[in-house]
């Protein structure tokens, strides 16, 4: 078939920030679908919630302190996870670095925290199926807490090497979404977890 | 930045014709040799093994599906034992869901939609051939395991208490769970991949209204894989760890319960069945467009009917619960949700109908195989209305009628209009056109074997015959019908011989294709057949919904990409106004090392949970191979 | 029409109808639930088949009608597009109507099948892996007892059966008086039908439930009121004492060759519990769950090798001579 041609995008940028690039919208995707991983082990909570009359089953509640705390400092987390998108839109390289490491940090400090709420859920997986379901939705948030914080060290020791390219900040924002999600996902988590049980 | 250094490179600008299609093609190419054939990242490459292999499980699902016909073809009939029929019948099920009917729409998505959106690669082609190779090896897994006698054989529904460890205390239902658990990160990722790509990689101006219906069916199809999975991935994950760990998920002695395991399966099991339905109406639509020769009557309804149908598919998965104990008036609102889904499915058999009513037909095989569809996809609808339906749904439950409806709907509404797909971009994907003496008669034989195979299980079912029984006795005057069915089961079997013979033959000796041999609309024509790696030497713009009807001899393209790296051009969601040159992987192992890695890590959790331990640093090792830099010029863009 | 067409056709009715007879078929209703999920299947199946012939009509139709000369596929007519536009949205809303229609006939239906009658004769049927378990539960421990695979209820009187199972999913079945309900592990379910007539209706486990699952049978034996009574008050009754030296040594062995560990036979030492209880086996029709009729020979062929007749099931092949196998079977089959 002849071809005419009608436009020229010689000037277009070779990478973009947020819904401009395409990793960003993958990472829309994979945030859905685990979204959906989440409310779908929440359900399951519920449906077990539901049927059976006496809730915790043979055990009291989850320890409040390790849950509240990783809330506080997920919260906090916010602050310096800004801080590295902003650098990064700015190219900022050093300011990024110093983000990194810090979320490196804070994530290695929560997945530390996050131990301790498992050992303080006073119940065992295979005590009851309310011991499996808590187990199970701890246990999903912590993957995705863990993988994040490997792509975040990751990222990090990246941008301290040759390859620390325009491109890669773009990378960085959408770490710093991922990040956003696992705090998000983290909130109703926890009044589930945390909460229902002293209803 | 680096705009400076950018300004020096080499563009399609400055190239023409067989000059840019060299140096394209030079950047795009898979590397040759072995190790090039495994570092694959091209979607038609993936594409294609995707296809292939997914007909091999097609093949070998239909092989066990003569094996049941052998057995049930004559009462108290010892073929087969128990053991075997049940094994037979669990690897038919999944094989047929999970190997070949979610993995064969999205293979041909993976290949097609790149080329009908215009655009030269597929968003993530790493993901891509990760996501292929975990099919092939959870394919693989399960078939070896079958081999080994070690196949499921709790039904591909695999319910509880019968899949717990206290009933089946062998590794079978690990082998199922874990077979689900591969299937799905494929299928999960190329999901991500289409929504990516149709969202970001569409020519400039392709704008939302001159989407092919194609690409928006296997865009409502990717949402409904995104949002339907993760319910699986939930329970085969909660069953593996009740065997393996002893949680207590489904243990009713302890706070669990077995109808949880229904509710998360069937929540995605129905969406299932529209997962593997919706690309066969997109194929319907591709193809009646091509031989009616007009646009198909009432393009937005369509979509809208695609939209509404992905959306109430996850609102009726109660209707596989109705002889549960369930509360009645529940009950009753789920017959009315289910029988719903008939308005959007009516809609676009509607369109079809005027479509038809006022085109020219040209009866080729692909329109054979599209009006086939209709007459029984219509009639396996009509029956799952009848399923929807409480009362009836109480006597028809888990017998033969289910399993005539079911057919009806997944190889009537599936698997005939994906026949039809096949003739229709073999010589697309070949360059060669399939036979259409070979491609009449395989049509009529299936459709003749098909219908004498599973009309009969309607009335078999309301006499009275369960599913999933290995024998019957003589005395039940289920004798004759059943002998019927596995004749035309016999027949069908036959239509399938002579497609492959077809394929085969045709793939080397028949006509040559050309560019666009059906003169179709959309833009998976306007390249080659088969298409260079590049997909397109340059970019289309869309200016019209079946842009090589409109643009007739002319197509305008745009100039300005990359001719030295991958590039592939973003564009805006709506507007599809271009946005950004974005770098495209080039090839890259380190996906097939993330499969291998994943493979051992799934596989050693069915024997050992310390294989979540010693798994996960080879994996880890894996994904930053893939996505650390290489220094390559897609890399430092 | 042809002497021959008729022929074949007359032919092919009559086996169609034959066809659709039957003790386990839906179309042959003899229960008050299953003639009224006939009713409702028959609404259905009309409109269906109405909507099917029309789709199919319109189909060839279209096809086989004059077109309209056109040069390229976008010389569309805007008139016919228009009015294809609002016929299609019109058939959408026609669809939704009779759906609807079909919703309320149907919940009509399930009103009636589901409906429930307190003074119901109870009867609690507990599914086994693979067989079941038939509590006939009365006010007075004297008027219970328990069989195995075979229910007899009187017509004309509702009756509901309490569903549980034992070990795995099961489900009920008797298509010829009503349409099935599930036997869940850790749940009870309850379902209630009336037989009209008298009569031997089969059902057979309708949930996958593992390897023998297409052995799990029983029949459902409708019998006149006085008759179930009389029945009902024989089986309230111990197993009989066995009348001659043969049977006496076949009571011996059943209890020193292991039966006993399983199979109660109320009145004797058998007292186990894992089995089907064994107190009037005589008088039952079929054996292994509705696997074979019940005589002699296939009894004393399922004692001698239960896993050739049903491999898997649970009942182990007992080593016994051929007279001991003599003794038991002849004592069996005195449990009337």
């Amino acid at each position: 078939m002849r071809q005419t041609i009608v436009r020229d995008v010689s000037d277009l940028p070779t990478f973009g920030f947020g819904p401009r690039s395409g990793p960003w919208w993958g990472a829309m995707g994979f945030m859905a679908l685990e979204g959906m991983g989440f409310a779908i082990a929440v359900g399951a909570y519920l449906y077990l919630y539901a049927i059976n009359s006496s809730w915790p089953i043979g055990a009291s509640p989850p320890d409040l302190w390790p849950g509240t705390l990783e809330v506080v400092l997920y919260l906090l987390s916010i602050i310096p996870n800004e801080y590295t998108s902003r650098a990064a839109h700015r190219f900022d390289l050093r300011k990024v670095r110093v983000g990194l490491i810090v979320m490196s940090l804070i994530g290695i400090v929560l997945l530390v925290l996050r131990g301790f709420e498992f050992a303080h859920l006073n119940t065992r997986w295979d005590n009851s199926a309310y011991g499996s379901i808590v187990w199970l939705i701890l246990g999903l948030h912590t993957t995705h807490l863990a993988t994040d914080l490997g792509d975040t060290v990751v990222l990090a020791v990246l941008m301290f090497t040759r390859h620390a390219k325009p491109r890669r900040f773009s990378d960085v924002t959408d770490n710093v979404f991922y990040w956003n999600f696992v705090v998000l996902a983290w909130l109703p988590l926890y009044v589930l977890l945390d909460w229902v049980p002293r209803l | 930045m680096s705009m400076a250094a950018e300004k020096n490179q080499l563009r399609d600008d400055v190239l023409n014709g067989f000059q840019l299609s060299q140096q394209l093609e030079r950047i795009w190419r898979t590397p040759s040799g072995l190790l090039g054939a495994l570092m694959s990242v091209d979607h038609k490459v993936v594409g294609r093994r995707y296809i292939v292999t997914a007909f091999v499980f097609l093949l070998l699902g239909g092989i066990l599906a003569v094996l049941m016909r052998i057995q049930l073809a004559g009462p108290e009939n010892t073929f087969l034992s128990a053991d075997k029929y049940n094994q037979i019948f669990t690897m038919h099920g999944s094989t047929m869901m999970f190997l070949f009917a979610v993995p064969v729409m999205e293979a041909f998505a993976v290949y097609l939609v790149p080329l009908m959106v215009g655009t030269r690669n597929i968003a993530f082609p790493r993901l891509n051939a990760f996501s292929y190779w975990m099919f092939l090896f959870g394919g693989c897994f399960l078939w070896i395991s079958f081999a080994l006698n070690v196949g499921p054989d709790v039904g591909w529904f695999a319910y509880v208490p019968l899949s717990s460890l206290q009933y089946t205390p062998t590794k079978r239902p690990d082998v199922w769970a874990q077979m689900i658990t591969f299937t799905e990160v494929a299928a999960l990722a190329v999901a991500v991949e289409i929504i990516v790509t149709v969202f970001k990689q569409r020519a400039p101006g392709m704008t939302l209204d001159r989407i092919p219906l194609f690409v928006w069916a296997m865009l409502v199809t990717a949402f409904l894989v995104m949002f339907a999975m993760p319910s699986i991935m939930v329970a085969s994950t909660s069953l593996i760890l009740d065997r393996l760990v002893n949680t207590r998920f489904y243990d009713s002695s302890s706070g669990g319960h077995p109808l949880l395991w229904q509710h998360l399966f069937w929540f995605f099991g129905h969406p299932e069945v529209y997962i593997i339905l919706i690309p066969g109406t997109g194929m319907v639509s591709a193809i009646l467009a091509t031989f009616a020769r007009r646009p198909v009557v009432g393009y937005p309804v369509v979509i809208l009917s695609l939209i509404a149908t992905g959306f109430l598919s996850f609102g009726l998965w109660v209707h596989h619960m109705f002889v549960t104990g369930l509360p009645q008036l529940g009950a009753g609102l789920f017959t009315a949700s289910s029988m719903l889904i008939a308005v959007p499915s009516g809609l676009q058999i509607f369109c079809w109908l005027a479509t038809l009513w006022d085109g020219r037909p040209v009866y080729r095989t692909p329109l054979l195989f599209v009006l086939g569809f209709i007459v029984i996809f219509v009639l396996g609808g009509l029956s799952g209305v009848m399923v929807a339906s409480v009362p009836i749904d109480t006597q028809v439950h888990d017998t033969y009628f289910v399993v005539a409806h079911f057919h009806y709907v997944l190889i009537g509404g599936a698997v005939f209009p994906l026949i039809g797909a096949v003739y229709y971009w073999f010589p697309k994907i070949t360059g060669r056109m399939l036979s259409e003496r070979l491609g009449r008669w395989n049509f009529w034989l299936a459709f003749i074997g098909f219908n004498i195979a599973f009309f009969p299980m309607h009335i078999l079912g309301l006499i009275g015959m369960p599913r999933r029984v290995y024998t019957y006795t003589a005395d039940m005057d289920w004798a004759h019908l059943n002998l019927l069915s596995s004749g035309g089961a016999l027949i069908f079997a036959l239509s399938f011989a002579l497609l492959l013979i077809n394929v085969v033959y045709s793939a080397r000796k028949g006509t040559l294709a050309g560019d666009n041999p059906w003169n179709a609309s959309t833009l998976e024509w306007a390249t080659a057949s088969p298409p260079p790696p590049q997909n397109f030497d340059r970019i289309p713009v869309v200016k019209h919904r079946d842009p090589l009807w409109a643009d007739g001899e002319s197509l305008p393209v745009v100039a300005g990409l990359s001719a030295e790296r991958r590039e592939v051009l973003l564009t805006s969601l709506a507007e599809a106004e271009p946005q950004v040159r974005e770098a495209s992987p080039e090839p890259s192992i380190w996906p097939l090392l993330a499969a291998i890695a994943m493979t051992i890590f799934f596989i050693g959790s069915i024997f050992t949970p310390w294989a979540v331990l010693w798994g996960t640093p080879p994996m880890a090792i894996a994904l930053i191979g893939w996505f650390w830099p290489t220094g390559s010029k897609e890399d430092e863009a | 029409m042809p002497a021959w067409v008729q022929k074949v056709l007359v032919l092919c009715t009559t086996w169609l109808l034959a066809a659709c007879a039957g003790r386990q078929s839906a179309l042959d209703p003899q229960g008050l639930q299953s003639g009224q999920i006939r009713s409702t299947f028959f609404i259905f199946l009309a409109v269906s088949a109405m909507v099917w012939i029309a789709v199919v009509l319109v189909l060839a139709v279209g096809m086989l009608r004059r077109k309209r000369a056109t040069h390229t596929p976008l010389d569309l007519h805007e008139g016919f597009e228009q009015r294809a536009g609002r016929l299609v949205l019109g058939l959408g809303v026609a669809t939704t109507v009779i759906v609807l229609g079909l919703s309320f006939v149907s919940y009509a239906g399930q009103r009636n099948v589901f409906a429930k009658d307190e003074h119901a004769l109870t009867l609690k049927i507990i599914g086994h892996q693979w067989w079941w378990e038939v509590h006939y539960e009365a006010d007075s421990p004297h008027q219970s007892f328990v069989t195995a695979n075979e229910i007899r209820i009187p017509t004309g009187q509702p009756i509901k059966v309490e569903l549980e199972s034992a070990d795995v999913i099961h489900s009920f079945w008797v298509p010829s008086l009503t349409g099935k309900m599930d036997l869940i592990t850790g749940q009870k379910n309850e379902l209630q039908f009336t037989a009209k007539n008298a009569g031997v209706y089969r059902g057979q486990c309708a949930e996958f439930c593992g390897l023998q699952h297409a052995h799990m049978a029983f029949d459902v034996i409708a019998l006149p009121p006085d008759e179930f009574g009389r029945w009902r008050d024989h089986q309230n009754q111990s197993a009989q004492s066995p009348a001659d030296q043969l049977g006496r040594q076949g009571e011996a062995l059943f209890r020193a060759r292991g039966c006993a560990l399983c199979h109660n036979i109320s009145g004797t030492l058998a007292g186990g519990q894992l089995g089907p209880d064994l107190t009037h086996v005589g008088s039952r029709t079929t054996i292994a769950a509705g696997t074979l009729p019940n005589n002699p020979a296939t009894l004393g062929a399922w004692i001698s090798d239960p896993q050739h007749i049903k491999p898997g099931n649970l009942m182990p092949k007992m080593p016994l001579q051929s007279n001991e196998l003599i003794a038991i079977l002849h004592y069996l089959e005195q449990l009337k």
